[in-house]
């Protein structure tokens, strides 16, 4: 992509004038939710990768009061992919006739065997791509080889995937396929309210996810499961304001759906971009790693588009499955322990050696606790 | 992953358009939007626009954004 980080020129940032006030702003926040939260233990889950490390960088966990616990769901696209898809992506970078595209993030997660960054170490064709739009230029560059996408990411990343099939389609990109394994938000919170392991009183809900889907899919969370909702911004005054609505609606037993990004999310959400994403995709059952697999969590490639569905047109054999030993991803993944509760973490499972995906994604729950040390 | 920007809309030609934000300009795919115009404020996500912004929720934003620079640069200054 020639545009990417080129500079055409550079606006020097204006001078910070008015942090202080951000920080009166937070602090008055703080001193709300804990009064109005006094005596009651409120513990709140998020479920998006980019509030995961927004809360720790933030050092969010120690400025609130000791009774709202803040626990790490499954929000991070990279995490949650099973073994089985990172082998079966292997296998076809193996092949001397494909070349895999993938967004960086995927590239160091251990498969059974090996990683994709190890595949290309031993001459397999894996490439980095910004956007599909990327890899669908590259399979116009090189006609003589199948081009495969890797599809990972929830409903925010969906609709662009969807996009390239449908681009593909349109132009008769015929060398492109995508290897789908694109996961959906609502049916896995439901998923975690239901598992007796985990209390959950509310969620901060997805900022960009409910920028495509609006708010309307978690009603039902609010009004079946009696879970509080808050679909939250990401930089800390949004994090903060989103947990004293929180605690709002907890406090006065009226669970609802509120968003509080208004500036990225409407209540529809964005119709264009789901219809694009449920023209190629249809629900499915998925495979979450570690967590087993969570009924309607997935999105497979409908039957019209199964020619640039690359499990269906690139044929693989795929090396028996093997689990990280001694990872515990799955349980971290659902919030039931904490990376200080693994016996690998930050002593054979460290970013620069990752034995687990949430040590190797950047917005994993392991990276974050080992980066900000919450 | 689900990482997104505001971003200014400085071009448009079909579904290509390209985006501007702080001095650096991208190419952005609209297929995902169904009105937009030159000037609009759009919220990018891997290549693609996936939200339209007022302008001045989007100078907001990215006004926090500048800021957090600012603090980030003056850290790494300290």
């Amino acid at each position: 992509m020639k545009f990417i980080g080129n500079v055409i020129k550079h606006k020097p940032p204006t001078p910070m004038n008015n942090t202080f006030h951000i920080k009166d702003l937070i602090s008055g926040i703080l001193e709300r939710i804990r009064e109005k939260s006094a005596g009651k233990t409120i513990s709140l889950m998020e479920v998006c990768g980019t509030h995961t490390m927004a809360i720790s960088s933030f050092g969010l966990r120690g400025l609130l009061p000791n009774n709202i616990r803040l626990i790490s769901g499954p929000g991070c696209p990279v995490c949650v992919t099973p073994n089985s898809l990172i082998d079966r992506a292997v296998a076809i970078a193996k092949r001397d006739d494909c070349i895999v595209t993938t967004f960086g993030d995927m590239m160091r997660v251990p498969g059974s065997s090996m990683s994709l960054s190890e595949v290309r170490s031993l001459g397999g064709d894996v490439r980095i791509v910004y956007s599909t739009m990327d890899a669908i230029r590259s399979a116009r560059d090189n006609p003589d080889k199948k081009v495969i996408f890797l599809g990972i990411g929830f409903e925010t990343t969906a609709p662009t995937v969807a996009a390239s099939i449908l681009t593909a389609h349109l132009n008769g990109v015929r060398n492109y396929s995508v290897l789908c394994a694109h996961k959906v938000m609502p049916p896995t919170m439901e998923a975690l309210v239901i598992n007796k392991k985990i209390a959950i009183d509310g969620f901060i809900c997805p900022g960009h996810v409910s920028t495509i889907i609006g708010s309307k899919p978690y009603l039902f969370l609010a009004e079946h499961y009696y879970k509080a909702c808050v679909i939250a911004g990401f930089e800390p005054l949004d994090v903060c304001q989103s947990i004293e609505m929180l605690v709002n609606q907890i406090i006065i037993r009226k669970p609802a759906v509120e968003i509080q990004y208004t500036r990225a999310v409407k209540p529809e959400g964005n119709p264009s971009a789901l219809k694009v994403l449920h023209t190629v995709f249809e629900p499915c059952d998925a495979e979450w790693r570690g967590i087993g697999v969570i009924p309607g969590s997935g999105l497979k490639i409908r039957d019209i588009y199964s020619t640039y569905d690359a499990e269906k047109v690139i044929p693989v054999t795929i090396e028996p499955l093997q689990e990280q030993e001694g990872c515990i991803c799955g349980e971290i993944l659902q919030g039931i322990k904490l990376p200080s509760e693994c016996s690998l973490f930050k002593n054979l499972c460290t970013p620069e050696r990752p034995i687990g995906a949430c040590m190797v994604s950047s917005e994993g729950t392991c990276a974050a606790y080992y980066k900000y040390g919450v | 992953m689900c990482l997104a920007v505001p971003m200014k809309l400085i071009s448009i030609e079909g579904t290509a358009g390209i985006a501007e934000q702080g001095g650096v300009s991208i190419p952005v795919n609209l297929m995902l939007m169904e009105t937009l115009k030159i000037g609009d404020y759009i919220i990018v996500h891997a290549g693609f626009a996936i939200q339209k912004m007022s302008e001045e929720e989007a100078l907001e934003t990215i006004e926090i954004y500048r800021e957090c620079y600012q603090a980030q640069t003056s850290d790494t200054n300290e």
